[in-house]
């Protein structure tokens, strides 16, 4: 399953429940518009993206309309919208945490 | 019409404090303020901004909206100064949280603890959140 | 509404400014300026070009109190103060000088 995740993980907790109840197996997670800042290099939300067992994805608009170029961790994966219609089609379903 | 609106004269000076704790984009919130603030510049207040939480966002360098098609307001906040605004604060813990340092910011803040951005806050008259 | 400049339909609001920030060429000053019954001098581009240089700075139309402390500070008191830009721009420096450099209505502006 895809999880898309919209918003900072500072403001709301929909970012921690993903870590918290997605099967692992054959998940990932893409960060769009304000949950891309959870991949904030030296945030305090690195390290539990760093152990979240699946993929992450990044979408790459969000990420620069925020001034993050050069801001985001190793490890995670940049798309820009095709990437993003790829994801949504290569996965079985989609989960939107709003 | 006119162009600007005044106070009266001899009108009270009132300390207001603007307080931004959203980030940029995914609300309306950050720019609704931002235009707020520059409207108070025209009544001659002593006006402050804070940037708490998710608002220190707001002052990162290097935004670049032309990828989700939105305006970047983030130009703006340099021109505060020409505005006579020039208090801008920003909590310590909002940015270390955030993997952010004050060279990270596109106009020059007070970095403040949190003790200190309480003390600020208790001073003013009128606080606005957004 | 819809003006003609040299054969192009220019969108603008009720108020006379311009819809598409970009459509903004010399041309469409001239039209925009004739809208407002002024003759553009080298005054009146003066003030023009600093608006536009302003707004491609800041991303917003400065306030007149703004426009007329930065104008003083780059082109001297003579021209930063309200009676040298009111005389060019009767209706405000404010309004009327950003709606014929084609910029949004001021901020803050009534």
């Amino acid at each position: 399953m895809l999880h898309i995740v919209n918003k900072s993980p500072f403001d709301t907790g929909s970012l921690a429940s993903v870590l918290r109840v997605a099967k692992k197996d054959g998940g990932a997670v893409l960060l769009i518009e304000d949950g891309v800042y959870a991949a904030v290099k030296s945030s305090a939300t690195e390290a539990s993206l760093k152990a979240a067992g699946m993929p992450v994805y990044v979408l790459q608009a969000d990420a620069d309309a925020r001034g993050l170029q050069s801001k985001l961790m190793e490890g995670v994966n940049m798309v820009d919208y095709g990437g993003f219609v790829d994801l949504v089609a290569g996965h079985d379903n989609v989960q939107s945490w709003l | 019409m006119s162009d600007e609106m005044d106070f009266e004269e001899g009108g009270t000076v009132k300390k207001f404090m603007f307080v931004n704790r959203k980030a940029p984009y995914g609300t309306i919130y950050a720019l609704e303020g931002l235009e707020v603030v520059l409207i108070s510049a025209a009544f001659d207040q002593d006006v402050s901004l804070a940037f708490v939480d998710d608002g220190v966002f707001q002052l990162v360098k290097g935004q670049k909206t032309d990828g989700v098609e939105m305006k970047n307001f983030s130009p703006t906040y340099r021109a505060l100064e020409g505005y006579d605004i020039e208090k801008l604060y920003v909590d310590r813990e909002s940015l270390e949280a955030r993997g952010l340092t004050e060279d990270d910011l596109l106009v020059d803040v007070q970095v403040m603890s949190a003790a200190e951005m309480g003390d600020m806050m208790a001073q003013q008259d009128v606080l606005i959140s957004f | 509404m819809a003006m003609d400049v040299n054969g192009v339909s220019i969108e603008t609001d009720e108020e006379g400014f311009l819809v598409n920030l970009s459509d903004w060429n010399p041309d469409v000053a001239l039209e925009l300026a004739k809208g407002e019954s002024i003759e553009l001098t080298e005054q009146h581009w003066e003030v023009i070009n600093f608006l536009r240089e302003y707004y491609d700075e800041y991303q917003i139309a400065p306030a007149v109190r703004v426009l007329t402390k930065a104008i003083g500070k780059k082109l001297g008191p003579d021209k930063g103060n309200s009676k040298y830009l009111y005389d060019l721009f009767p209706y405000g420096p404010g309004k009327q000088a950003c709606k014929i450099a084609g910029l949004p209505k001021p901020t803050g502006c009534i």
